[in-house]
């Protein structure tokens, strides 16, 4: 079974534990701008969104790169970045409709999210379950049950 | 590890931006953020300087923890010589831009002198430069962190910047971070805006990364995050409720001051509560409290973001208060209201976003309001003094203030005085209800016998953050005490001020203190920094740093004949609740205290006990 980072954005508190979390797992420091997920606020809405790649099956960031550096963890669906490969020309970020794959200056090499392996540590960090890890075909199981109970015809509760 | 190592040290006179290593020696001695920029502070600082001169320097600092994914890691505090009582200032905030500054390499900004013309530091990882101001004069927080954003084409820079309370030195500006998160008491940005500094902004991109024992680190971490979760206030009450929880608690056991202290019960309580904030309105049947928001890796997540009615006749026109914004915190919603008697809770939540907007503190603006109205129905003020007719209650009046104090306009630059002062210019010194020149926050000393002990003693003057007994005396953590006992409170009050340095100096939140210990926090510093950190340490170095700051007071000219409490809570009983007919116990409470601490009677660390802290 394949699972998906699943965002529900109501839940988000704006910690950024996330953020911590992953800028820990891949590079072993509390880093914001290294990470690859982002949380975004909208001060006038009190709106925070955590943000990242959602592994797209047709991956346009895999389809343009022209040295394959892109490929796909046929175990988590992950599309996962080579940096022995990569050669930071930036191609993908342009072809990413959702702009989740991004270039690092230090690096010299494009990243984004590759689920951690399967593990993804920010599911683990947050606090609030905004971001979770499920399975990949029911990442709106959630809210069909929300919705569905509105539907229920019993009236043993009333 | 897990200081980033390094201080940058700026002369405004001079203009010039040096780095310098952390002391580590003071680091293992006083631990960062509070601690460690006080100590900077009492070491370079002559404590008779003018809080508002050149020669004042003020102190920008991080602790080990902010930058971390420790709970609550993103604290930081600025640290002066404050206006408003001339003791030390230290005011703490969240939000991020803590976290930003340690990720940017450094964990202290000390800036000294004054700038010749209006200036704002900009600080790139290394980089640090100062930058004219002068286009940023005269705005207010909302428009000077958009405007440094825009011009450094970089909407992840983080601002910590006064408004034009600070630029026009109300006695109690506050220093804005993130739009609404605030290093609120004391007048830290009065100090700012004395040396004709706009704003300090920082882009940090190398992030925390010297942690000693990650692994460990992880673990300790991890089981914090667990202690709050899983903890009825931490994990359930603040997330909800937010601060504002308390307004019917308090209410309810008859300790929240009302109409300047002349009450301890105010009836209109219900209606600034958290769970009038929850409410559909009636007009647009729409809640006030839009959501919560954390701090940077705070688990707790106790902010309020709120949206004001666009009916309301504060807003009437002014479409820039129509969005969400900052809400209202417990604090900020007895000042604004209990204190004088105001039960709307649209208008309070607009002072509050003034507050915000220009930076100026909410609990001694408030309180200032509540003086100003009492003198105004006892005939002192008159409405042709105020601009406007000021009885307790009058919502209007509270708008209307806090439109004019920011910008100093009219009888706005009396009431930026504050309380003490301004009393004290009327003929009515005993009206202002403040220790040290700082007002109270809300919770009445008289009924509650260790909070008064507590804004007694604070180094700050009156403060509820220093030493939070009311955990104890209302909420039962980690015991209850009866809040009309005085015996007892002296070991009591040391205790929660000893830890509370400790838990401020660590970078982290002291709202963790609700669940945690300093046996929860000892684990995280000591993967963090080093097996040193132990709960006896960390225990000594609290009271090492309450020393310190006591001394620097002393030295600054303070007595004991200065932790004293206002004549209204030593004679005037309380006239309602569960406490009627208290009054505070002080003068039992205070002799008590000083031989608990090893201070004479004068209230001065005995030499023996300077000597076991190593001060």
């Amino acid at each position: 079974m394949q699972k998906s980072l699943h965002i529900n954005a109501d839940k988000c508190t704006g910690c950024l534990q996330c953020e911590m979390a992953c800028s820990y797992e891949h590079y072993g420091v509390f880093n914001t701008s290294k990470s690859r997920i982002k949380v975004f606020e909208f001060h006038d809405t009190g709106k925070k969104v955590p943000y990242t790649c959602t592994q797209c099956s047709e991956a346009w960031c895999l389809q343009a790169c022209p040295v394959d550096a892109i490929s796909l963890d046929i175990i988590t669906g992950a599309k996962v970045v080579s940096d022995d490969t990569c050669v930071g020309c930036k191609v993908c970020t342009i072809s990413c409709p959702f702009g989740t794959i991004n270039y690092v200056q230090d690096t010299g090499k494009v990243q984004k999210c590759d689920l951690c392996g399967g593990d993804p540590a920010c599911a683990t960090a947050c606090p609030t379950q905004a971001i979770t890890y499920v399975d990949a075909d029911w990442t709106g199981l959630d809210k069909m049950r929300e919705w569905a109970d509105k539907l229920g015809n019993q009236n043993s509760s009333n | 590890m897990s200081w980033a190592g390094k201080l940058l040290r700026v002369n405004l006179t001079s203009g010039t931006c040096i780095s310098e290593p952390i002391n580590m020696k003071w680091a293992k001695e006083y631990l960062g953020s509070r601690g460690l920029a006080s100590k900077y502070l009492v070491e370079e600082l002559d404590p008779k300087v003018d809080p508002l001169s050149a020669e004042n320097k003020m102190i920008w600092a991080t602790g080990p923890l902010t930058g971390t994914m420790a709970s609550t890691g993103g604290r930081y505090t600025v640290v002066t010589k404050g206006p408003l009582t001339g003791a030390i200032a230290c005011s703490n905030s969240g939000g991020y831009w803590g976290a930003e500054l340690k990720m940017a390499g450094w964990d202290m900004v000390i800036v000294e002198g004054k700038s010749p013309k209006p200036v704002y530091l900009y600080i790139e990882n290394d980089k640090a430069e100062l930058i004219d101001a002068s286009g940023l004069w005269g705005k207010t927080v909302w428009e000077t962190e958009p405007a440094i954003k825009t011009k450094h084409q970089d909407p992840q820079i983080r601002v910590s910047c006064i408004g034009r309370a600070g630029e026009n030195e109300v006695l109690y500006a506050a220093i804005v971070n993130d739009l609404h998160r605030a290093a609120g008491r004391s007048g830290v940005g009065a100090v700012m805006g004395s040396k004709n500094l706009k704003a300090v902004a920082v882009r940090g991109t190398k992030g925390v990364g010297n942690i000693k024992n990650p692994k460990a680190f992880m673990e300790a971490t991890r089981a914090g995050k667990a202690v709050l979760a899983g903890n009825a206030v931490t994990g359930e009450g603040l997330p909800t409720y937010g601060t504002q929880v308390l307004m019917n608690v308090i209410n309810e056991v008859g300790a929240l001051p009302t109409r300047n202290h002349q009450g301890v019960q105010f009836d209109g309580a219900k209606d600034i509560s958290a769970e009038a904030m929850a409410t559909p309105r009636a007009s647009d049947g729409k809640a006030h409290l839009v959501t919560n928001q954390a701090c940077f890796a705070c688990t707790i997540a106790c902010g309020r973001i709120s949206k004001i009615d666009d009916t309301h006749f504060s807003i009437e026109n002014k479409p820039q208060y129509m969005n969400a914004s900052g809400g209202l915190e417990y604090e900020a919603a007895w000042a604004l209201g209990a204190a004088n008697g105001v039960n709307d809770l649209e208008a309070l939540q607009f002072a509050n976003m003034l507050c915000n907007e220009d930076g100026f503190d909410p609990i001694s603006f408030g309180a200032t309001v509540g003086a100003v109205m009492e003198m105004y129905e006892m005939g002192v003020l008159t409405k042709e003094q105020l601009g406007i007719e000021a009885p307790f209650g009058s919502a209007k009046a509270l708008c209307y203030f806090a439109e004019i104090t920011a910008n100093g306009v009219g009888f706005g630059k009396e009431l930026g005085l504050g309380s003490a002062r301004l009393t004290k210019k009327y003929g009515q010194p005993d009206l202002s209800m403040s220790v040290k020149g700082q007002e109270f926050p809300a919770y009445d000393g008289r009924v509650i016998q260790g909070i008064g002990l507590a804004y007694a003693t604070s180094n700050r003057g009156a403060c509820h953050l220093r030493g939070y007994t009311i955990a104890s005396e209302v909420l039962g953590i980690p015991v209850k005490t009866e809040p009309a006992d005085t015996q007892g409170k002296p070991e009591l009050v040391k205790a929660f001020q000893d830890a509370t340095a400790a838990f401020d100096s660590a970078g982290i939140c002291i709202f963790t203190s609700f669940a945690w210990t300093l046996a929860d926090v000892a684990p995280q510093l000591q993967a963090a920094c080093g097996d040193e950190f132990t709960v006896e340490n960390l225990t000594t170095i609290g009271e090492r740093i309450w020393n310190m700051e006591r001394d620097f007071n002393n030295r600054a000219g303070f007595t004991s004949k200065d932790d004293k409490l206002p004549k209204r809570l030593m004679t005037e009983a309380a006239k309602t609740g569960p406490g009627k007919g208290s009054v505070s116990g002080l003068e039992k409470m205070l002799p008590e205290y000083y031989k608990i601490r090893g201070w004479d009677p004068e209230g001065r660390p005995s030499a023996e006990t300077l000597k076991r802290l190593g001060l």
